[in-house]
């Protein structure tokens, strides 16, 4: 028998999703980043076109998904890092929270840049 | 105080549930009610235990979707709208009811070598080992384990890959790495080392959250995988 969400229903379960899912999501968008990085290699004309495209508003606030992406990605993997190589103290339980918090504050700073 | 509605799989591993009407009385815990079934209401039921205060490990079984002890488990803590559901131990085969096979969970422990293997005769003086040492608190953080399958029965990766040794056996092998009298580090380390060790564990903490000791596996497999980085990097495995 296996088991259903019940039994993953807490916090520690939520941070593998939201780390699992936010690294496949990284992962699709990254083939296209570089897509755009590539736009150099036929001109400034041509890079410079879709640069411009990038300041549409709607670009920009999509961009905002990309920067909860990018932080919750990156202060989990802090905070596996951290259970992984140190020795295990209570607080590290709490670690949970301060990642999330991270995550939080970055999109903050980057929506407040926007306006 | 209104009954309590209870469901409670019968069958092996193709089953349902049967329902039950058990009084709620105070302090009640989930055996209690399992008890209560077996002996008021069909004595063919079949479920596990021993010693009914959190010591022997064997009364564990899912509670409303969660792995627990029961006997430790109070009906207040978990009922839902006055409802239990209860079922046997997940990633174990069901032998009957509420009773699985834990042959695995424990061949498991002798896979990750879960044995002492000292050097000295019982002749010999008493080992003399500080309790302020590194070595012995982080035995002490996870000698506690009473071998009761939850944290076996939590784990995600058990499921994914049988083979896994799985928490309670890591863990044991970690309080044995620690254990200053132990001769058989190097080989312990490379029997947790491989595929199905402790690099498989995906640090969900589904162990920690469930070992009704409050025990932290998680901790422990992460210190298998330092150990025996360390000790694959200096050739002593």
């Amino acid at each position: 028998m296996k088991n259903d969400f019940r039994a993953r229903n807490h916090p520690a379960y939520w941070a593998f999703i939201v780390h699992r899912t936010s690294g496949l999501l990284l992962t699709f968008f990254l083939p296209l980043h570089f897509w755009a990085l590539g736009q150099a290699f036929h001109g400034a004309a041509g890079l410079d076109r879709f640069l411009d495209w990038t300041q549409n508003p709607l670009v920009k606030f999509a961009e905002t998904g990309l920067v909860l992406l990018l932080s919750a990605h990156m202060a989990g993997g802090a905070r596996l890092l951290m259970i992984e190589f140190l020795d295990w103290r209570e607080w590290q339980k709490t670690l949970l929270a301060v990642a999330a918090g991270v995550s939080l504050v970055a999109v903050m700073a980057f929506l407040l840049n926007l306006v | 105080m209104e009954n309590l509605q209870v469901r409670i799989w019968r069958g092996k591993e193709n089953g349902d549930f049967q329902e039950f009407e058990v009084p709620r009385q105070e302090s009640q815990t989930v055996l209690d009610v399992v008890t209560y079934v077996q002996r008021k209401c069909d004595p063919t039921l079949s479920y596990r235990f021993a010693c009914r205060v959190g010591v022997c490990g064997s009364c564990a079984m899912t509670v409303n979707g969660v792995s627990r002890w029961t006997c430790r488990t109070h009906v207040d803590k978990v009922a839902e709208d006055n409802k239990v559901e209860i079922a046997p131990l997940r990633n174990l085969p069901v032998i009957k009811d509420l009773v699985t096979d834990m042959s695995e969970f424990f061949d498991k422990w002798a896979k990750a070598r879960g044995r002492f293997a000292g050097s000295t005769t019982r002749k010999a003086e008493f080992a003399q080992v500080s309790p302020e040492s590194k070595e012995r608190k982080r035995v002490d953080a996870g000698i506690e384990c009473i071998g009761c399958g939850v944290c076996y029965s939590a784990c995600d990766v058990v499921t994914w890959n049988k083979d896994y040794l799985g928490p309670a056996a890591l863990n044991r092998a970690w309080t044995l790495i620690n254990d200053v009298r132990d001769t058989e580090r190097a080989e312990r380390l490379a029997a947790v080392a491989g595929d199905a060790g402790c690099h498989a564990c995906h640090t969900h903490l589904n162990c920690t959250e469930r070992c009704p000791k409050g025990l932290s596996p998680t901790a422990g497999i992460a210190g298998l995988k330092r150990a025996v980085l360390a000790a694959t990097l200096s050739g002593e495995i």
